[in-house]
Order: structure tokens, then C-alpha cells, then sequence
């Protein structure tokens, strides 16, 4: 059962404040033998169920969801609550509770550590919402890329239809619900709930314009819930615990707890599941254990890749849905990526504008094309060849593309680009200007040189050069020919004495 | 209904529940620019997948900008259609369009009739502020249709067309985001697809990206060559609808003006198909006497209903998808087969040429003829019956080359005696049509009587699927008509599960047959000008003194001097063809 026991502290260094993860979602990963039911069961599991199904009160379900103020974990932070709701108004003879298990932002994995470590509670939780919506059918959509989640999820079901979670007559309810899989191939895109219900009919993954909502209109036409991995696996506790409990934990609009997978130049990377408030500081310093090799913090990109770049300046703000949308980023499903001074910022931003260029399904013109110019308005500035007037295009662009595309990816995309225009304006400013990366990140901008001082002939660079553009007699100083050179920084890695540097 | 109130451009206005911001606008006379949706309401033809983004209009409350073509109307919404803010995204969407198009338009073959260049100086577009790479694809180019990926702006109207209108599923978007077109299967090339060449992708297509494959430069060629002589059939739709080309309106018959213009061009004998229909409604005619006759007789294996065969789309069709059927479709060829059978038979024999420098040109409102009169079947070795079809439009571009203006010319009449016709061939041009041809005469040979009345209106109209029921001296014979080969799929599917109740069915790939065909002048979403053209072609039929088939005096003089008797072995060899599966087709990717 959940109890203060599964709550983990982790102090950080030097013993000052200590940050405090609270694991609601993960709270039997790494606990529980996840292919085997009974350990499940001896965690409670399946116990949320049998109470909803005993209660016999779907409507006062779904209150209790709406009073816990649970909201979507996908990314779009929609009250869970409301769309069983929605999805429980309409009549039909059939409807579909759906989990979106297409988990797409890169370096993101708290849905698949669900789905590896503790798969029963989503199935419970699909059960729960399909008795409250009045559905028989729960599908699963999962990127085939996810071999293990799927491996377990089948034996999960397997044996939930074998002990009577799933099926005919749960509980002896009359309540008949059963689960299956539909895997997808990877395409971003369809983590959005249009796309992956047509890419579950068999259809191309693109998503269409809302209204109609899935809760009216969804699979095969039936109103359908579509709610994520992580959104389920928060819905047992909540069920067992009460909305109070779950509503004490977090903020004044955003409540319980949100996994996070942090990344990027920090000491402790990983998953961490903190409630919502926590400061983007605490997560960083006292959680992730400060930044690596004593650097000084850049910048932080949270929301996955059409997230925006926050600063220093946003260190104290709680993270909760709001706060984020507020400060030019979202809080997505989850990524965390930080950042130090060694980082350029139009290049981050071209990064994952790589991205979304990548992902985007094409449908619309702003996503289309759009994308693509933004990305090569940025390539041009690294380059060097950029201008002030294509800094206005960028900006404008950027507006464009959130104001008119079709779907959440496009109309999120240009994030990186707007944060990092408005919090990092000076180097984009240097690269135009002065056609500099302060951060010597822009291989077209920045030079190689050796210190006359430092350098003591010893030719390892020479000897590690692969394209020969170094010369210099050994014991005498030695010389990079900036026309040969291809700037693959051999000769800065292979120097012990510090003479080769970045101009 | 419930009724919704909101302003749209500071107007209030009223409009049923359910009713999108761009028809609420439109009925405030507010304009606004749309590119990827497509409305032809009157044949429940809509393309509204929200993907331009030219639409965007400014709802107050709104985080973003609302497509038009795709939002409902709500209570008491507050509508912008023309603020800066729309502007500026509408100018910069367009723009981003025009910096993945290659500006070729003086050599397009749009050039003129293209959605996107008029949108683009609707919008004032001087100069394209996003450049960069274009996105690029192979040309491909089938018998009918060429597709040019590169023009492609992923309106996807053609997908509409094909997929949900006629059911064809030759076209969808395949790859992603920049990469992103729509291709057949597999990115295979369309000849290899289960594309019919309908041509109502090319019909819709905003742009060049889907066009017909150009003949005029072969046909010009072959009239400039003093050894041959050169004649040309007219299928009846062409007529209702060129004279669009030339600035005339809608329906307006053009049928003298067509035949001066191609005398000018130098065809030495100007023919109307008309005389071939009425030749197909012989054979057609007798055929479904004859199967009716074995019915009422008790004969149990004749294959009732009959279904038409004039429609070489149609006949893609069931070739693909109902091949198990091909024994029910009559074995009459199409008027245009059946016109080049007898032109390099009989008339190259009254003329004295030989077959081998006779050129015969046939002017179509159709893609698909280029295809059919390329089938080998048609053609006595390796000459092919027809030698080229050109499209409505494919003659209008030849008649403005030669400087020739359509509206000055005078009237003449077409030549003798392959020009010789009766209104109920003229009928063939649109839906329901061939079948009330094939009614005039049938229930005269039938019941030996003589109509009184030879209007069949129950057998008019646009909708959909229409049944008529037609009494042929106390048999009461059911006809079914279907247009669009989505709906021709519910008639063959009904039949195919044995629950048809008609003896004779009508089907017309082409949304109201022959006048709404892929190789007309375009229609750019208005159904009105199908109607009109509609319209023209019964107006046609009323004014011919002969309005039936068995009554022309050519086609009587033909089965006495050559053919014999409808269904001869002669008419058999020259007038009729048998159908193949099309299944198994040579897959070719790259």
C-alpha cells in the first residue's frame, strides 16, 4: 500500500534544504515484480477497482477526480476529471477509453518506466475510467520501440483476465471491460490524441481540427477518453487516498505530483517525481546535484522539444502548468534538459527545431514549411551569416507558426526559438553582429589558435591532426593553418598544457 | 433547428446551428480567402481538412487563429476575418507556400486557371521574405495523368476526390513534414495504382500538380502532315462546356462555334460522337432486349441488372474492384471506340484512305479516353481505332494557339454522315442520360408502340443515386443511375450480394457524368456551373427534330449498307469488347 515509506528523501549535499520527492506515479516501480500480479496485488493494487465497482457511484468517480484537480501528465494539463466527464455524457453503444503510451519527446521515459515497472495500475486505471464513462473496451497505443513495456503489458493483461480485473463480470460487478494493444511506429505526432486515434483506424497519423473531440467523436467515431500513461497511474491513489489528500499535495491550480526526466549537463540524471511547486532551483540543485564540473547554469528547457529555454531568472518559480506556460515554456510531458555556459543558444534552439522539422506530419503549411525556414534561419545565424532584418523574420515567423498551425506540435514549436530569442537576445546578437558564438559552440564561427606561451612543442596536436594543419618542429612553438583547419578540436582535446584555445 | 447569433466583422448575423465561419461570412458577403477547401454541396462533395491555414480567421478569446473553412459557428462569437493580425499570418502562410513552389508559370500548364497564383495576387504578394530549400520529387506520368509532386501545396482535394468521393483510394499522403505528398501506395508510379484516370484529382487540383497528358503538340503534327487526312469526333459535354474557356457563361452550347473552329484548325471531316451514341444505344439497347427477353422467358442465368459501359473510368473500375462481375456490364464499347471502329472501317472504305493514314482525334471531356483509346484491344495491329484524345481544355488551348475567337465564329453543322445525330445521343453528356436514350428506344422496339412523351424526367437530376421505375407494356422495368464511382460501389455492392432489384443500371464515374468530367474547363468548386451545363445538354436534346436513337437516318443507312443487324457478327467484331481483371498489376517502386 502507498505510505509515508515509499516517500524518499533525498538530501543534497552539504545537508542545507532538502528538496523532497513524493512518488505517487512511480510508487511501485522498482518496488514490485511487474510480471508478476500477486506482488501487484500486495501493493494494492486492483483494491481502486474493486472499490469504484463496490461504490457503484460512476458519477461520484468522476467528482472525486475533478476534486483532486488531477490534470492531463501528457503535456496539455487538460482536468482529467472534466474529460471523463465529457467522454460520460454522450450516449452510444460503444465507447473506448484509450492509453496514450506513444511517449515521443527524446530523452523522455517516464512512461515507459511505468509501463516496465508497475504496468497493472495503468490497466486498473483504464478499468476505472471505462466503468465511469460507461466504456467496455480499453486499447492501448504504444510505440513499438518499446519492446519490454509491451512484453510486460501483455503478460500484465494476461494475467489481469486470469484473476478476473479484466474480462466479463468484474468483481462480480456485471461490469465487463477487457484491454488491448495497438502499437505505433514512432511518429511524434501521434502522441496528439487526433492523430494517434486515426493512426490506431489504420489511417495516416495526422491529427484533424477539435472540435469534434474525442469525447464526442474519437475511435471509429465513438466518444473516446484518450488519458496518459502517467495520467492513469495516478488515478488508483487518488481513488484509495481521496481528492483531499491528493489535493493537499502542489499548488493552488496545479496538484499532486509530476514525473520529470532530467538531463543534459547535471550531476544526477534520471527520473524524479517531485510534487508540483517545487522550484525549478530545488530540482536542479538539490535533486540533480547541481550542474557537472562546477559549471555555472545557463539555461533549462523543460516541455520536450517545443518547450521554451527558461534562465536564472526562473530558478524560484514553482514548476506547476501555469507557472511555466507564464514564464514562455510549458511543462510538456516531462523533459528536463539543463544547460551550462558552454552552451550556445541559437544552437540549442536549432536543435530542436531539427527536431519538430523531423516529427512535424506535414498537414499543415505553417508546420510544413514554416518549420523548415525557422530552421534555416537559425542555420544561417550559426553559420554566421545572418542578419538583423532575418532576426525580425525569425520572430515573425515564429508568431505565425504558433498563431496558425493545425495542432499542439506546431503551435508549440517555435518555443525554443521565441525563449531563447527573448532570454538570450545578446548572442544571437553576437552572432549577427559580430558573427561570434560566445559560447564557441558554432564550428563556422570560432577558431582554433595556440597560445605561444602554453605550448612547449611536444606536436601531439600535429600528430593528432587529421587533416595535417598544424606545424610547428618539436620543442618549437607550433601553428594551426586556419584554412586547412576543420575545427574537429582533436588539438584542444589531445593538449595537456592548455595552449590550444577557442577564439 | 437552433439558430446561432454572432458577429463577424462587427455585423451580427444569424445562421442555423452548425453552419462554419466561412459560410456565415460568405452570407454577409465577406470573402474569405480560402485555398485547400473544396465545396461542391449540390453532390455532397466537401474538402475541409484545415490545412492551408489561408482561412484564418481571428475569434476573440481565442489563444490562436480559427481556420474558417473548419470552425462552427458558436453563440455570440466575435469574428475578425480581415485584422492586421489575420493579415500579416494569412500574407506569411502564403508566402511560406510560394518559397516550396517552383516559379515556372510561364511555362505551366495552369498558368492562368491556378488557384494558387490568383490567391497570391489576391493577396498582394510582392515579395517572399522565407527562402530556402524545395522540397522535390520525381514526375510521374501515366497513359491519362502526369503528376508534378513539386506544385503540390498538400490541399489534398485530390485525396478527397479519390478516396471518398469515388472510393478509388489511388491517392494519399505518404512521408512527413517537409517530405511530405501524396502519392499512390508505396510511392508507386499512378499506372501501377488502382487509379481509373477518372481525372477528377486533375478536376480539383489548385495547381499543376495533377494535369492531363498534353497530345495537342501530336495532334497538331498529325494535321500539318500532307499525307493524312485527319477527323475529328466531338463528345457531346464538350460542347455545354467550352465555350467556359472563352470568357462565355456557363452553359452556353457552343456546338456550331466548336465545329468552325475545327474546321479552321484543319480537320478535313468535323464528326460528332453523337452519331456513335446513337450507334451504342443499337447495340446497348438490343443487348438489354435481349437479356430482358431470356428473363421474362424464365431463362435463369442471365445476368440482370445490365450495367453500362460508355464510361472507360467506370470500366477501370470494375475491372479493379469487381472483377468477378465482368460478365454484367454490357459488351457495347463506348461511343468514342465505336466511332474510331466504324471511321477506319466503313468510312475510311467510302473515302478511299487507308486505315494506316487516317488520323482519328476524339475531343473528350474525360481523361480516362486517353487511357481506353491506348487499350490494345482497341486498335487492328498496332493501329490504334482513335488515335488521340484531347480534353475540353486541350481544344480550347488549340483554338486560342490558333488565334481563332470562339465567340466571332458563325455557326456551321458538322459533316456528313458520321455528324449525323439524334437528341438522345446528345443526353449522353450527363448523368442519367445514356440510360433514358437507351429507354426511348428499347420500349419502342419492345412494345412496338410509339412514345408519346420522350422525356424520362424521373430519370433526371444531380442527386447522388436515383431509381426510377419505367412500365414497358406491363413489365415494370427498374433502373438504377449512379454518378461517382463511391456511389456506383453501393449499386455493385448490392449486386454483388445478390439484393439488386434493378434490371438496368447507369453509372458515370465523373460527379454528373460527362459535363463534371476530369478533362473539362474548371469548375473551381462551383456546382452551379455543372448544373448549367446540365442545363445546356437537354436544352441540346430538345431542339434536335430526331430525339431517338433507332430514328437517325445515318445510323440506318450504316446498318443497311455494312453492319446488318444490331448484335451481327460484324457489330460484334467492330462494336464490342470483353473486360479484364486488373488485379494482379506489376508493382514498380522508384
Amino acid at each position: 500500500m502507498l505510505n509515508e515509506e515509499t516517500v524518499i528523501r533525498n538530501r543534497a549535499e552539504g545537508g542545507k534544504t532538502s528538496a523532497t520527492q513524493l512518488r505517487i506515479a512511480l510508487r511501485n516501480c522498482g518496488v514490485i515484480d511487474p510480471e508478476d500480479i500477486e506482488d501487484a496485488i500486495g501493493q494494492g493494487a486492483y483494491a481502486a477497482l474493486a472499490k469504484v465497482l463496490a461504490d457503484g457511484d460512476p458519477e461520484g468517480t468522476i467528482r472525486t477526480i475533478m476534486d483532486s484537480g488531477l490534470r492531463g501528465r501528457g503535456g496539455g494539463g487538460f482536468p482529467t476529471g472534466l474529460k471523463w466527464q465529457l467522454s460520460a455524457r454522450p450516449q452510444a453503444d460503444q465507447k473506448y477509453v484509450v492509453c496514450n503510451a506513444d511517449e515521443g519527446d527524446p530523452g523522455a521515459f517516464m512512461d515507459r518506466s511505468i509501463l516496465e515497472g508497475d504496468p497493472h495500475t495503468v490497466l486498473e486505471a483504464m478499468a476505472i475510467c471505462g466503468y465511469c464513462i460507461g466504456a467496455t473496451k480499453g486499447l492501448i497505443y504504444i510505440r513499438a520501440e518499446y519492446p519490454l513495456a509491451i512484453e510486460r503489458l501483455h503478460i500484465a493483461i494476461r494475467q489481469a483476465r486470469d484473476y478476473g480485473f479484466l474480462g466479463e463480470d468484474l468483481f462480480g460487478s456485471g461490469f465487463a471491460f477487457d484491454i488491448e494493444m495497438r502499437y505505433g511506429a514512432g511518429a511524434f505526432v501521434c502522441g496528439e490524441e487526433t492523430a494517434l486515434i486515426h493512426s490506431m483506424e489504420g489511417l495516416r497519423g495526422e491529427p484533424t481540427l477539435k472540435p469534434p473531440f474525442p469525447s464526442e467523436s474519437g475511435y471509429l467515431g465513438k466518444p473516446t477518453n484518450v488519458n496518459n500513461v502517467e495520467t492513469f497511474a495516478s488515478v488508483p491513489p487518488i481513488i484509495l487516498k481521496g481528492a483531499a489528500w491528493f489535493a493537499s499535495i502542489g499548488t493552488e491550480k496545479s496538484k499532486g505530483t509530476k514525473v520529470f526526466a532530467l538531463a543534459g549537463k547535471i550531476n544526477k540524471v534520471g527520473l524524479i517525481e517531485v510534487p508540483m511547486g517545487t522550484t525549478l532551483r530545488e530540482v536542479i540543485y538539490e535533486i540533480g546535484g547541481g550542474l557537472q564540473h562546477g559549471k555555472a547554469f545557463k539555461a533549462v528547457q523543460t516541455g520536450g522539444p517545443s518547450g521554451g529555454c527558461l534562465t536564472t531568472a526562473h530558478l524560484d518559480t514553482p514548476i506547476d502548468y501555469d507557472n511555466l506556460i507564464a514564464a514562455g515554456s510549458m511543462m510538456g510531458s516531462g523533459g528536463m534538459i539543463v544547460m551550462d555556459e558552454d552552451d550556445c543558444m541559437v544552437s540549442v534552439a536549432k536543435f530542436f527545431l531539427d527536431f519538430t522539422v523531423e516529427e512535424s506530419c506535414g498537414k499543415c503549411t505553417p508546420c510544413r514549411i514554416g518549420n523548415k525556414r525557422l530552421y534555416e534561419l537559425l542555420e544561417k545565424i550559426t553559420r554566421g551569416q545572418g542578419t538583423r532584418e532575418d532576426l525580425d523574420h525569425l520572430y515573425n515567423l515564429s508568431l505565425v507558426i504558433k498563431d496558425t498551425s493545425l495542432c499542439g506540435l506546431g503551435q508549440s514549436s517555435p518555443n525554443p526559438v521565441l525563449s531563447t530569442l527573448h532570454n538570450f537576445r545578446d548572442e544571437y546578437l553576437a552572432h549577427v553582429d559580430e558573427h561570434k558564438c560566445p559560447a564557441g559552440v558554432c564550428r563556422e564561427l570560432i577558431r582554433y589558435e595556440i597560445v605561444p606561451e602554453n605550448c612547449v612543442g611536444c606536436t601531439a596536436c600535429a600528430r593528432n591532426c587529421p587533416v595535417n594543419a598544424i606545424s610547428g618542429e618539436r620543442k618549437q612553438i607550433h601553428f594551426i593553418d586556419q584554412a586547412i583547419c576543420i575545427k574537429c578540436g582533436a588539438c584542444l582535446e589531445k593538449c595537456k598544457f592548455d595552449a590550444v584555445i577557442i577564439n | 433547428m437552433n439558430t446561432i447569433n454572432l458577429t463577424i466583422d462587427k455585423k451580427p448575423v444569424s445562421v442555423p446551428a452548425g453552419t462554419t465561419v466561412l459560410e456565415a461570412a460568405r452570407s454577409l458577403g465577406i470573402q474569405i480567402p480560402t485555398l485547400c477547401y473544396l465545396g461542391l454541396h449540390d453532390l455532397n462533395i466537401e474538402n475541409k481538412p484545415a490545412g492551408c491555414r489561408i482561412c484564418v480567421v481571428e475569434v476573440e478569446g481565442r489563444r490562436n487563429l480559427a481556420p474558417a473553412c473548419a470552425t462552427d459557428c458558436a453563440e455570440g462569437m466575435v469574428v475578425s476575418t480581415h485584422n492586421i493580425r489575420v493579415l500579416n499570418a494569412r500574407r506569411t502562410v502564403m508566402e511560406l507556400i510560394l518559397s516550396d513552389h517552383p516559379f515556372e508559370c510561364l511555362t505551366c500548364a495552369k498558368n492562368g486557371t491556378c488557384d494558387l497564383q490568383s490567391m497570391a495576387q489576391e493577396l498582394g504578394i510582392r515579395e517572399i521574405h522565407y527562402q530556402g530549400e524545395k522540397s522535390t520529387y520525381r514526375k510521374d506520368t501515366s497513359p491519362s495523368i502526369i503528376r508534378d509532386v513539386d506544385k503540390c501545396i498538400l490541399c489534398r482535394r485530390c485525396e478527397m476526390m479519390c478516396n471518398d468521393f469515388q472510393t478509388v483510394g489511388a491517392l494519399s499522403g505518404v512521408n512527413r513534414g517537409f517530405q511530405a505528398v501524396v502519392a499512390p501506395a508505396f510511392e508507386m508510379n499512378l499506372e501501377y495504382s488502382s487509379c481509373t484516370y477518372c481525372g477528377q484529382c486533375v478536376a480539383v487540383c489548385p495547381t499543376a500538380a495533377l494535369t492531363e497528358v498534353d497530345h495537342t503538340g501530336k495532334v497538331l503534327r498529325a494535321l500539318a502532315d500532307p499525307g493524312k487526312t485527319v477527323i475529328v469526333q466531338t463528345a457531346p459535354a464538350v460542347r455545354a462546356a467550352l465555350g467556359e474557356a472563352f470568357g462565355m457563361e456557363p452553359g452556353t452550347l457552343v456546338t456550331g462555334k466548336m465545329v468552325s473552329a475545327l474546321r479552321e484548325l484543319g480537320f478535313d471531316h468535323v464528326f460528332d460522337t453523337d452519331f456513335a451514341a446513337d450507334l451504342t444505344i443499337m447495340e446497348e439497347g438490343t443487348e438489354l432486349l435481349g437479356r430482358l427477353t431470356r428473363f421474362l422467358e424464365g431463362d435463369k442465368q442471365v445476368r440482370l441488372p445490365i450495367l453500362t459501359s460508355c464510361c472507360p473510368a467506370w470500366v477501370n473500375f470494375f475491372e479493379t474492384y469487381f472483377a468477378d462481375m465482368k460478365d454484367i456490364p454490357s459488351t457495347a464499347r463506348s461511343p468514342q471506340q465505336m466511332f474510331g471502329s466504324i471511321a477506319k472501317t466503313w468510312f475510311a472504305e467510302r473515302i478511299g484512305v487507308n486505315r494506316e493514314d487516317l488520323v482519328v482525334v476524339s475531343i473528350m471531356p474525360c481523361l480516362a479516353k486517353k487511357y481506353e483509346c491506348q487499350r490494345e484491344e482497341f486498335s487492328v495491329d498496332g493501329n490504334p481505332d482513335v488515335d488521340y484524345a484531347l480534353t475540353t481544355r486541350e481544344l480550347a488551348n488549340l483554338i486560342k494557339q490558333a488565334n481563332l475567337d470562339l465567340k466571332q465564329l458563325p455557326d456551321s453543322d458538322f459533316d456528313q454522315p458520321m455528324g449525323e445525330s439524334t437528341g438522345a445521343a446528345v443526353i449522353f453528356g450527363t448523368t442519367g442520360g445514356v440510360i433514358e436514350a437507351a429507354v426511348r428506344t428499347a420500349y419502342e422496339i419492345h412494345t412496338g408502340k410509339s412514345l408519346n412523351r420522350v422525356d424520362f424526367k424521373e430519370l433526371r437530376g444531380l442527386e447522388n443515386i436515383r431509381s426510377a421505375t419505367v412500365d414497358f407494356n406491363g413489365f415494370p422495368l427498374r433502373i438504377g443511375i449512379a454518378h461517382g464511382l463511391g456511389n456506383a460501389r453501393k449499386l455493385l455492392e448490392e449486386i454483388r450480394e445478390g439484393k439488386s432489384e434493378y434490371h438496368a443500371i447507369e453509372i458515370m464515374a465523373c460527379p454528373g457524368g460527362c459535363i463534371g468530367g476530369g478533362g473539362q474547363p474548371l469548375h473551381h468548386g462551383d456546382s452551379s456551373i455543372l448544373k448549367a451545363r446540365q442545363k445546356a445538354i437537354y436544352t441540346e436534346d430538345e431542339l434536335k427534330v430526331i430525339r431517338k436513337s433507332h430514328e437517325n437516318p445515318a445510323i440506318q443507312e450504316l446498318y443497311a449498307s455494312f453492319l446488318g443487324q444490331p448484335l451481327s457478327e460484324k457489330a460484334h467484331h467492330l462494336l464490342h469488347t470483353h473486360y479484364f481483371e486488373k488485379k494482379k498489376r506489376k508493382v514498380s517502386i522508384g
